[in-house]
């Protein structure tokens, strides 16, 4: 009841704080979609590359948050803003899954089925575009999807080093020991993770092939 | 040097290697005529896919020369090459993704055909190889027998009007039944159609009723070619070796 009293009182503040969370998710993931794709699909290209790239992300990702934070502080343009910082470090975190998705999606197709349209003659774009995108479309938003709830959960971090978002109730209640606070944070947080997960289902059942 | 007007392909000395040096095949040399039926058997690995697809530059060739309408593949661009070539392969490689209609008109579509062109189009070549379109234009390719999948994949690389036909195998995943009743109709479509076509199969039963000529391949070499009548009485101990098995076969089945 307390806790709800409190949520009624600061629904304010709750509000921006969830708008300021989900601007760090938001930008971040357009970031790492607009690296990890690209990335992706060069890789299926280059796969003499997948390896190492593949594993830097992989041992980004174990980089645990906070340090990863304190890791780009002194980066030069990065460390100048908080919300860069923040939106630096995950977009780091959420390449992963976008990258390896992409990668094992579009290797995923059957070779018959490429081979195919390299036969009629599909160029290569037209390959990519019309067969293999589609085709591996429901593995790359499987990762797209991975990538977003973990993004909402380590974005509430990024209070630690400033940069806003519902860690700062977190963050505050800790110091004020104080359950209200921080699920003042935490609840609006779970939410988002699970809408987010809930709408990027629907949009991944939508554009999915059913094989 | 002049072609003779009546070479669709030709093969000059040619032989292919694969990335790790393996050599596939080795010193072919071949010609094609217009509007024949030419099969290439062989079994497994004796480089018939290969020739195959020397024909619309899937592969290149690593010595000598392989004309498609008297240019070298490598002076054609590819993408024109394959598109003038119709290609059919195990399993038809339909794009899982697509219907019916998307399948067999894809080609045309990739030709920036005008839509109600391609639409027709689509019609016409489904009803050619049996399937009657209103039933089948919606369908998905896992909607559909394996037949009637092998049927799609012959109506997608008819669907461009293509003066050659390559395929690879088309009927090799077939239960038997619908094999020799799709072999018949394909037979019957043949006749109609006039194309060249370059068609690879291990089964000697197959070559013998579709092919005009026979082309042996043994270890990526050209063993020689026959004609079906030919080839059965071929003193070549390949050629004997298969007439053999396709006799204790029947055989078998006459039981």
């Amino acid at each position: 009841m307390e806790t709800v009293n409190f949520f009624a009182k600061n629904h304010g503040q709750i509000l921006q704080l969830t708008l300021e969370h989900l601007w760090l998710v938001g930008i971040s993931m357009l970031l790492a979609l607009a690296i990890g794709l690209p990335l992706g699909i060069l890789l299926t290209r280059r796969r003499a590359l997948s390896k190492p790239v593949i594993g830097v992300a992989n041992i980004v990702q174990t980089i645990p948050s906070l340090a990863l934070f304190g890791f780009l502080l002194p980066a030069p343009w990065l460390g100048e803003r908080a919300d860069r910082l923040a939106i630096a470090a995950l977009t780091l975190y959420a390449l992963l899954p976008v990258i390896r998705n992409t990668y094992t999606g579009i290797l995923s197709v059957d070779p018959g089925v490429r081979e195919a349209a390299h036969g009629i003659g599909m160029t290569d774009g037209q390959v990519l575009l019309q067969v293999e995108l589609p085709l591996a479309m429901g593995v790359i938003l499987a990762g797209v999807r991975v990538a977003t709830v973990i993004t909402v959960g380590v974005a509430t971090i990024a209070a630690a080093i400033g940069a806003g978002g519902l860690g700062e109730f977190i963050f505050r209640g800790v110091a004020m020991v104080d359950n209200r606070v921080i699920l003042a944070g935490a609840i609006p947080a779970a939410l988002l993770a699970l809408l987010m997960d809930l709408l990027l289902g629907l949009v991944e059942r939508k554009l999915t092939f059913a094989q | 040097m002049n072609e003779a007007p009546d070479t669709a392909i030709e093969f000059h000395n040619v032989s292919c290697r694969a990335a790790n040096a393996h050599l596939l095949l080795s010193d072919l040399s071949l010609r094609v005529r217009r509007g024949e039926t030419l099969v290439l058997l062989g079994r497994s690995g004796s480089g018939k896919t290969t020739t195959l697809k020397l024909i619309n530059r899937m592969l290149e060739p690593s010595t000598g020369e392989v004309l498609v309408e008297g240019r070298s593949t490598l002076a054609w661009d590819p993408i024109r090459l394959r598109r003038s070539i119709g290609y059919v392969i195990q399993e038809a490689g339909l794009f899982p993704h697509f219907t019916v209609e998307r399948n067999v008109g894809v080609v045309p579509q990739l030709e920036r055909w005008a839509p109600e062109k391609i639409r027709a189009r689509v019609r016409e070549m489904l009803s050619l190889v049996g399937l009657p379109p209103d039933q089948f234009l919606s369908r998905y390719p896992r909607e559909l027998s394996g037949g009637q999948r092998q049927r799609v994949g012959v109506a997608r690389a008819l669907a461009g009007d293509p003066p050659v036909l390559l395929m690879d195998e088309p009927f090799g995943a077939l239960d038997p039944l619908t094999r020799a009743e799709i072999q018949r109709e394909f037979h019957a479509l043949q006749k109609r159609l006039q194309k060249t076509i370059i068609f690879v199969t291990h089964d000697m039963r197959e070559a013998l009723l579709l092919g005009t000529r026979i082309a042996l391949l043994e270890s990526g070499k050209l063993v020689g070619v026959f004609t079906p009548d030919e080839f059965l009485r071929a003193p070549d101990a390949n050629a004997a070796a298969y007439v053999a098995a396709f006799r204790t076969d029947d055989g078998k089945s006459n039981l």
